[in-house]
């Protein structure tokens, strides 16, 4: 039986508040233990939580750029259960009255444009973290210690709908989702310090079903391979499971990276009553048309319309006004580099970001926003290629150095100070040329001997003589000239 | 020995204060040994002496350099249930014996800065859970008109420690009627305000969306200065209002709509509240009533016609369903509330359990007394899926149409609504030791202000029970903000009659 994969990830994003969701608390990562943890973040008798605005206009953010409804009154909840590291035993999210309605995501896949409908978006406070080392309890017992640094953390919970139908579609989703929010500065996106999590909801039925199978929740993804990898997984051991004559129970499941599996952490029989309703110590939260539209007064040109004018604009094919606005750092720098270039060399400016910086930022594992070449000296370099100072090869030798910061990074003064502009005055190549034929009579006569070779090696010579610097062209027809003339 | 008697107000001790005629710390050296020395030894949870002369020497201070407000120097206590820097804060429970918690409640703070002198804390039900103050885990408390007897619930530590004249005021919460009640079971004069006009902040939640702070005095002219000293916005607290119909929710609003009222009704002549309609709802004076309540009320109103109010029958129709209303949504909320003192941060842990669980089971049992754990099971349950809408939304929807009666009530047909605080006078202690619900329908008549969040004050306006030493209070509820002029009226009632001024000492 041919089998289908139905897959709906829920995504944790981090929103780029300084201070927490409703303490004024740092949102700083990697303090020491305890260090950002308030009042309110202890949850002490007394303490009440205080709305930061910050985390909304991220939210209403986010909803602008994907096309959902903003709730112009949405509610926070309380999600009711106890756990030593959700200090209140309770949860502030929202649950009925989500603040974000409905919305898709655009993105490609193998060229093919795909849609994904979002179900919501809701706003919630993150809770802390369990320390399973060696504590002392207040009766001397062994104990686990509890890390408040992160609880109250705001997220953005973003729901998608069951759409998607291969871990590959989940995955370029995840990223085109991930992009979206870095993009918007409302998450910074780093998923090695959990700013970004995912759970995948996996389910599997026969090919032409039209009912979903029971599905299984895999929590806490924080990569995309590791959410490839364990919905490939997850989605094997339930078309194994139905094939061997069992069935799938609705559980709650937790990959495993280093076995490759994924393994039961509850199931449905034991999954908590969270007893949600309305926290009586919030008001509703009522956003004002006008607040909305100062929220999108405020956004940065989404990624599908600055790749459309980048095409418009500067001539840019499909892919690399694609694969430049994939990061809004990226976008950025483009846009700066090409206003210093005269019209129609931005192309230039879009190999050079895609291909020699690209790499070096690689290599040095830093982000565009920190390339030690910034676009206006790249801007200079360039028009020094397209004028005709230098060729492509040597610029390549004047980019390193202005990367190392040889001469301030100023293309110009490396020219200069390096003696690298072309060589193009015809007397000073004819010398060289004359040199050249008279060191190697040899070759010449190979030449004459009908060996084409023997051109290049003398065209070859005469660079060499001139330190790389000779305009190629002028080299060409001089030597034609003084052998076949 | 209690405060000087030649005293009896606020505005006379202030007086003496700023005239310095007696000094804070005099006034507070005594206030302290008549505290340690009063009749019921657990009317207080936490004295501290150093704390307490360190408030009346700032006073002092500022009664020196004239800088004095009608607060300064004037002792006072707060309920257990307001956080306190220094004085221990333990909601009468077990679960916080021995917490300090590390800032003060918005009200604490602002009473403070007014030159208050705190005496220390005071007891109530454990968690502001109970009507008789038997709840909390430190001992019962003795109404001082009758030790054998209740002194109501549960700021029932405030209203006697104001009673037996060892405070000018003292702060209280009010979340079913936990100002109002103990007030009149004390004779003595007790105010909650508008829900959102004091802040919550630092007050230990038992039910969020009723839960609100008042204060208790002798008389509504010594309310006027400390109600309007702990009123006003706090960005702490989100359900704090910033505005209250127009006028800036401000220390000052309370105090100028007060003396507002106050010239209005001194420019009336001997009619001074030609004009007022009050609506007596026919429900409040059904069967359970006592009759000697009822005859008190109707006294008082009568007095009130004399002075040129107008008396209008009014129904409030859902009266009864207030009481399993309230007895939804607060526990609702104080289940979860509550769920924070789990023994893993702060509080209370057991000595002896098996696993995390097992710790957290342990702690809440132990720590917690009998009537806080019945309403975090009966809060529980009502949320559980499957009984959420026949319960919690329902009981939503019964707050809501309450909320109308009220409305319209005080849209159409008055300007204010008087009818009795309690059924009775205070009952004897551990009379209700085997009816769990006696006690929840004595909340009858305070219950529906804090489903609306109304303001609604008690005064003396009587006495029963054996042979008539017990006070008997009336109830007055406002329109939203309305304080000033409820304050006002009974100010002018207290000008008519002296209800308020007997005190306990009178009779012993």
């Amino acid at each position: 039986m041919s089998w289908e994969t139905v897959i709906g990830l829920e995504v944790h994003a981090q929103l780029s508040t300084q201070s927490k969701i409703f303490s004024r608390s740092s949102t700083r990562f990697g303090a020491a233990p305890n260090t950002q943890a308030s009042v309110v973040d202890m949850a002490l008798p007394g303490t009440l939580p205080v709305m930061n605005h910050g985390a909304v206009e991220r939210a209403i953010c986010f909803g602008l750029a994907v096309g959902a409804r903003v709730a112009e009154r949405s509610i926070f909840a309380r999600k009711n259960y106890f756990y030593p590291d959700l200090p209140k035993n309770y949860q502030i999210s929202q649950f009925e009255h989500p603040i974000v309605i409905g919305g898709q995501l655009k993105f490609l896949l193998d060229d093919q444009e795909h849609v994904i409908r979002l179900t919501r978006a809701h706003l919630e406070e993150d809770a802390g973290k369990s320390l399973h080392e060696h504590f002392t309890g207040p009766h001397g017992e062994s104990s686990s210690g509890i890390d408040l640094n992160r609880a109250g953390t705001p997220l953005l919970e973003i729901v998608s709908e069951p759409e998607m139908r291969s871990a590959a579609q989940a995955v370029a989703y995840a990223r085109a989702l991930h992009a979206l929010v870095v993009w918007l500065g409302i998450c910074d996106g780093n998923m090695q310090e959990g700013s970004f999590r995912v759970d995948a909801n996996v389910s599997v039925r026969p090919r032409g079903q039209a009912e979903f199978g029971t599905r299984c929740e895999i929590k806490n993804l924080n990569s995309f391979r590791f959410l490839e990898r364990a919905i490939l997984h997850e989605a094997r051991r339930q078309i194994e499971l139905i094939e061997d004559g069992g069935t799938v129970i609705q559980e709650t499941r937790l990959y495993d990276a280093e076995l490759d599996e994924t393994r039961s952490m509850r199931s449905k029989e034991d999954a908590h009553d969270y007893r949600y309703f309305p926290d009586p110590d919030l008001p509703p939260l009522v956003l004002s048309p006008e607040w909305i539209a100062a929220v999108r007064a405020t956004m940065p040109e989404l990624p599908a319309s600055r790749q459309a004018r980048f095409q418009a604009e500067f001539g840019l094919g499909a892919y690399d006004a694609a694969q430049l606005t994939m990061h809004r750092s990226t976008a950025d720098y483009f846009e700066s580099c090409a206003a210093g270039l005269p019209a129609g060399q931005a192309k230039q400016a879009a190999n050079w970001i895609l291909g020699e910086l690209g790499a070096a930022l690689n290599r040095a594992d830093i982000g565009i926003a920190e390339s030690p070449v910034p676009p206006d000296a790249l801007a200079g370099l360039i028009r020094r290629i397209t004028d005709g100072t230098i060729s492509n090869k040597l610029a390549r030798e004047v980019f390193t150095a202005m990367w190392s910061g040889e001469c301030n990074g100023r293309a110009d003064d490396i020219i200069a100070a390096r003696g690298l502009q072309q060589i193009t005055d015809s007397g000073a190549i004819e010398t060289l040329v004359d040199q050249v034929l008279e060191a190697h009579p040899q070759i010449i006569e190979e030449y004459r001997a009908g060996k084409d070779k023997a051109f290049n090696s003398l065209v070859g010579q005469v660079m060499k003589a001139a330190r790389g610097k000779a305009n190629p062209q002028q080299v060409n027809t001089l030597l034609r000239q003084k052998l076949g003339g | 020995m209690t405060l000087p008697t030649q005293y009896p107000s606020i505005a006379s001790l202030g007086k003496a204060l700023r005239e310095r005629r007696i000094s804070a710390l005099e006034l507070a050296t005594d206030a302290l040994q008549a505290a340690r020395n009063g009749a019921d030894p657990h009317l207080f949870l936490h004295i501290d002496d150093d704390l307490t002369r360190a408030q009346a020497r700032a006073a002092d201070a500022l009664l020196e350099r004239g800088n004095a407000g009608p607060l300064t120097g004037i002792p006072i206590a707060h309920k257990d249930l307001f956080v306190t820097r220094g004085w221990r804060t333990t909601a009468a429970s077990r679960m916080l014996a021995d917490y300090v918690s590390p800032f003060d409640a918005t009200v604490v703070e602002r009473l403070e800065q007014a030159g208050t002198v705190s005496l220390g804390k005071l007891s109530c039900d454990e968690f502001a859970m109970g009507s008789g103050n038997e709840n909390s885990a430190f001992g019962a408390l003795q109404n001082p008109h009758d030790p054998e007897r209740i002194p109501g619930g549960s700021s029932g530590g405030s209203a006697a420690a104001v009673a037996a004249g060892l405070v000018l005021g003292a702060t209280g919460t009010d979340s079913g009627g936990s100002v109002r009640q103990p007030a009149a079971y004390c004779g003595v004069s007790g105010i909650k305000p508008t829900y959102g006009t004091v802040s919550r902040h630092g007050v230990i939640a038992y039910a969020s969306s009723l839960d609100q702070a008042g204060v208790l005095a002798h008389s509504a002219a010594d309310l006027v200065p400390l109600l309007d000293t702990m009123s006003g916005f706090d960005e702490r607290d989100s359900t704090s209002l910033e505005s209250c119909d127009g006028v800036a929710n401000a220390p000052g609003r309370i105090a100028a709509a007060h003396d507002a009222w106050r010239h209005q009704f001194s420019q009336a002549g001997r009619q001074p509240l030609a004009g007022l309609r009050i609506g007596v709802p026919q429900e409040f004076f059904g069967s359970g009533l006592a009759a000697e309540v009822a005859d008190a009320v109707e006294a008082a109103l009568q007095v009130f016609e004399a002075l040129g109010a107008l008396r209008v029958d009014i129904s409030l129709p859902l009266t009864r369903l207030a009481i399993p209303a309230y007895y939804v949504i607060a526990p609702a909320e104080a289940s979860s509330n509550l769920a924070r003192f789990d023994g893993v941060h702060f509080g209370y842990r057991a000595p002896h359990y098996q696993d995390l669980a097992d710790m957290i089971r342990r702690s809440r049992s132990e720590a917690l007394g009998p009537e806080v754990r019945k309403r975090i099971l009966v809060g529980t349950y009502v949320l559980s899926h499957g009984y959420y809408d026949a319960y919690y939304l329902q009981a939503q929807r019964v707050r809501r149409m309450v909320a109308n009666d009220y409305q319209q009530a005080l849209d159409e047909a008055c300007d204010i609504i008087m009818g009795p605080v309690t059924p009775g006078v205070a009952r004897r202690r551990g009379d209700h030791d085997d009816d769990p619900i006696a006690d929840w329908l004595g909340d009858i008549y305070t219950l529906g202000a804090n489903l609306v969040g109304l303001p609604a004050l008690s005064i003396p306006c009587g006495r029963g029970g054996p042979a008539a030493r017990l006070p008997i209070g009336l109830q007055i509820i406002g329109r939203h903000f309305d304080e000033g002029r409820l304050l006002a009226l009974a100010d002018c009632f207290q000008q008519h009659t002296d209800w308020h001024q007997y005190t306990p000492r009178q009779t012993s």
